[in-house]
């Protein structure tokens, strides 16, 4: 492991069409029935919270292509990551992507989240996690 | 899920108190003292990042005598190098739920 991007990415096939897939990412009171109670607005810019009882997620909109694209930046305990949602159309459905990335060192004024060396931290982790490994 | 990240990421946000942990990672066991004349902060100071880092779980305390020594506990950074597993197992689920929406959207 380094400090590099770190990427989590789930996709799945779904049997229904991208209309109804896009309402379900961008509908608020549908949003919440999957992923978390929100203040979304599909508009560029638009800042969001998603709140769960753990906590809440500051997001902002980034990009909206209708029915094919939904980004959004994800920030949450400091930690600063941007989710892409793309839907590609199936000949049953759609197949629907989701990608969360963050922690990238090389664009430090990109990710606020830099500011508290997060990127550093987690370079030097394995390198610690390996010494302690070492010592026992 | 993310609430076990919360406080190892407070905690460690902290670039003193990190380089205290780090410290600990890297040297074992120390005593406050030994912690102070490297740390370019006062003992008290000292003292209270480590009570944070005790409380966060990171490091744990040894009496001998009149002296306390703290060293970094092994395992306690796992849930921040499995964020990437745990935010693939997050989604997952959410993707189970927005499948059984988009069934109930038929309805």
């Amino acid at each position: 492991m380094t400090a590099e991007i770190r990427t989590v990415t789930v996709a799945r096939d779904f049997a229904h069409p991208p209309e109804k897939i896009w309402r379900a990412l961008t509908q608020p009171h549908l949003i919440a029935e999957w992923l978390m109670a929100n203040d979304f607005v599909a508009a560029v810019d638009h800042r969001f919270a998603l709140r769960g009882d753990w906590g809440s997620v500051d997001c902002k909109v980034l990009e909206i292509e209708a029915e094919r694209s939904l980004s959004y930046s994800w920030d949450a305990m400091g930690l600063e990551s941007v989710v892409v949602w793309t839907l590609t159309p199936t000949a049953a459905g759609t197949h629907l992507r989701m990608e969360q990335t963050g922690f990238r060192p090389d664009q430090e004024q990109a990710y606020q989240g830099a500011k508290f060396g997060w990127a550093k931290f987690f370079g030097k982790l394995e390198q610690v996690l390996a010494e302690m490994d070492a010592g026992s | 899920m993310v609430h076990a990240h919360e406080t190892l990421f407070k905690t460690l946000a902290d670039p003193t108190r990190r380089a205290i942990f780090e410290r600990l990672c890297r040297d074992g066991e120390q005593t406050v003292g030994a912690l102070t004349a490297r740390a370019g902060v006062s003992q008290p100071a000292v003292s209270k990042h480590l009570g944070l880092l005790k409380q966060a779980g990171l490091v744990e305390d040894r009496h001998e005598g009149r002296q306390t020594h703290y060293s970094a506990r092994r395992g306690s950074l796992a849930p921040l190098t499995d964020w990437t597993n745990e935010m693939t197992t997050f989604w997952e689920a959410r993707f189970d739920a927005l499948e059984d929406l988009l069934k109930r959207m038929d309805q």
